[in-house]
């Protein structure tokens, strides 16, 4: 079996696990350091983060696709609108 | 030219048929999407009007626990991404084992959700007349955290039946991996399960430690 063959296959997705690992080490080590308001939009913004690299790579959404992006960004823009329209009436009372 | 025994109808080729695999998961994808972020929104508005209540009921959920099941599936999301790399490269036998991995790092979600369910139920974590934090906010919170995990863990137990069935179709044919679109479908779908418990674990486990 061709070992460098194997390695080439494997080594972006090896790469985005460790980056998810060195993220989930980060968020959970900031959930404890004071940071007001800020610590869950933090560690939102990292979730999202995690969330990208794994739609990218382990998704394939980086691959040149145009029907499953469009299909994909559905989601989050349909999840923008809601949290939008919820915000402007609970977030502003 | 001799059709393949992976193309299925309507399809005139086997690339299309991988085409409207991937275009009909991910329009299911964002449909499954939807149905937590109405959960996602209803959390968001509670602890809007209850911030300190559930920051207190946050801190009491196990942050072990819902780091090592983060770090598992995280792990499973990588096997499965491998499995259908391999696949699609004509290594069936290595992506078999690679499925095999993911089945594996399944069920030990669940396992050691299991576990700290029973924390859970024992340390009276669930709202109720023994309910162990007074008051709405918590009891809000704690709602929330059930709810949310318990059809977490029905997706995942979904996902794992999906993946057995990979795991059994493709045993003395692991070529097949590689033909219909099967396991691509899984993939996309256990990716799904993997990112919603990536947004479920700070609002669960993350929200409130710094109060001590």
């Amino acid at each position: 079996m061709d070992k460098t063959r194997i390695w080439r296959l494997c080594r972006l997705p090896l790469l985005v696990w460790a980056a998810l690992c060195v993220l989930l080490a980060t968020t959970c080590f900031l959930a404890y350091v004071p940071m007001g308001r800020g610590n869950l939009p933090v560690s939102l913004c990292i979730a999202g983060l995690k969330a990208a690299l794994i739609g990218a790579v382990f998704m394939r959404l980086r691959e040149p696709n145009a029907l499953n992006r469009l299909a994909a960004s559905a989601g989050p823009i349909w999840l923008f609108i809601m949290f939008l329209l919820i915000g402007a009436d609970y977030y502003t009372r | 030219m001799t059709a393949s025994p992976f193309l299925r109808p309507p399809w005139d080729n086997l690339n299309r048929q991988h085409q409207a695999v991937s275009l009909g998961m991910w329009i299911f994808l964002v449909s499954e999407i939807l149905l937590f972020a109405g959960l996602f929104a209803g959390y968001g508005v509670y602890r809007h009007l209850y911030p300190a209540s559930f920051a207190k009921a946050s801190a009491q959920t196990d942050i072990v626990f819902g780091t090592v099941n983060t770090a598992i599936l995280m792990t499973s999301s990588l096997s499965i991404a491998l499995a259908g790399g391999l696949a699609r490269a004509r290594l069936p036998r290595l992506a078999w084992y690679c499925l095999l991995a993911t089945l594996v790092l399944g069920a030990a979600f669940l396992v050691v959700k299991g576990f700290e369910y029973r924390e859970d139920i024992d340390k009276h974590l669930f709202p109720g007349p023994q309910f162990a934090l007074g008051g709405t906010g918590p009891a809000l919170f704690f709602s929330f955290y059930w709810i949310m995990t318990g059809v977490h863990a029905a997706h995942v137990s979904g996902g794992l039946a999906a993946i057995a069935r990979l795991l059994i179709a493709s045993r003395n044919e692991p070529a097949w991996l590689s033909g219909g679109g099967s396991e691509e479908a899984t993939a996309l779908y256990w990716h799904l399960v993997d990112v919603i418990w990536i947004v479920l674990y700070p609002l669960l486990y993350l929200n409130g430690r710094t109060h001590g």
